[in-house]
């Protein structure tokens, strides 16, 4: 019997801002605060708080730093995000192939 | 009834969000054309200013200050790359205005340097190359620094960016040993291929 594929599926990607991230990260070593929110067309405010939580899920990490005396927020992506990441794809792709 | 499946429909934005921050997917193929028509058309007024100096009808020298062929084929060929660095941003911004995307993203800006890059090394060895004098080195050097150019470029736009470049810096390698036949290769890589290149980009995809 199939196992049921909804289980793999990660509570953390239903929001689309979160997964657009996890998205950009997997394909980009390193990426700014500004370009994140520039690509996804999102306020500050709403992208602050899921990269928070995404932060607090250990799925990426923040680098401080500064260009002159602007600060500079860089993020990245953590083994275990990929890993997770890439567990959600599959589940969705497992549950394509189970309508099938 | 055609119900979009939700998973399919994740993976497809989970797919678009990959390509567009990591490529920058809106050049557009008339940018190559124009930059090709531009590079013929610079190729043959220098082919002409190079047949007057040879007839020796103009009464110009070589080298020199003021009013020598080689300057005045430096002019020519700066006005040539203007007019197609020109007319090229001028179609990809057209073309980002009709997908709705932005010229100046993170994408363009490292697509920007990333080719911009290898093209500043490549006019400093041809700048110092025109110092010591050794002219028929000029044009394959511009075609294999263009040609690493894009092959750098590439990897951050359409891939078949690098097809022209391999195309580029194959006519630049055979143009080295192949002396005295500078300006026809500079026409094949500059103006036909690129013209290729375009046409072929606007057919697979903006049609």
């Amino acid at each position: 019997m199939m196992k049921n594929p909804i289980g793999n599926l990660n509570k953390i990607f239903d929001s689309r801002i979160r997964l657009g991230v996890m998205s950009i990260l997997m394909v980009n070593e390193e990426i700014s605060f500004n370009d994140l929110k520039t690509m996804m067309d999102v306020t500050d405010g709403n992208l602050a708080s899921h990269l928070i939580n995404l932060e607090e899920n250990g799925f990426i990490k923040v680098h401080k730093g500064f260009i002159g005396r602007k600060t500079n927020t860089t993020y990245s992506i953590t083994k275990a995000g990929e890993k997770a990441f890439k567990e959600h794809i599959d589940a969705l792709e497992n549950m394509i192939k189970g309508i099938k | 009834m055609v119900e979009q499946n939700p998973s399919l429909e994740t993976l497809q934005d989970i797919k678009r969000m990959m390509e567009r921050s990591s490529r920058f997917i809106s050049l557009s193929g008339w940018s190559g054309v124009a930059a090709g028509v531009c590079a013929l058309i610079g190729a043959w007024i220098a082919n002409s200013k190079i047949e007057d100096y040879r007839s020796g009808s103009s009464g110009i020298t070589l080298e020199g200050n003021g009013v020598s062929l080689i300057n005045q084929l430096l002019i020519i060929a700066v006005s040539v790359l203007i007019a197609a660095v020109i007319l090229a941003f001028l179609f990809t911004w057209l073309r980002t205005k009709k997908n709705r995307t932005k010229i100046w993203d993170p994408v363009a800006r490292r697509l920007m340097w990333n080719t911009i890059f290898p093209l500043a090394v490549g006019g400093i060895c041809i700048w110092r190359v025109l110092q010591i004098g050794a002219f028929t080195l000029v044009a394959p050097l511009c075609l294999v620094f263009y040609g690493l150019a894009l092959l750098n470029g590439s990897r951050y736009t359409v891939g078949e960016v690098k097809y022209l470049g391999y195309g580029q810096i194959l006519l630049g390698l055979l143009n080295l040993w192949l002396e005295g036949y500078g300006l026809y290769f500079w026409a094949l890589g500059f103006g036909v291929l690129h013209i290729l290149y375009g046409a072929m980009m606007w057919w697979k995809y903006e049609r």
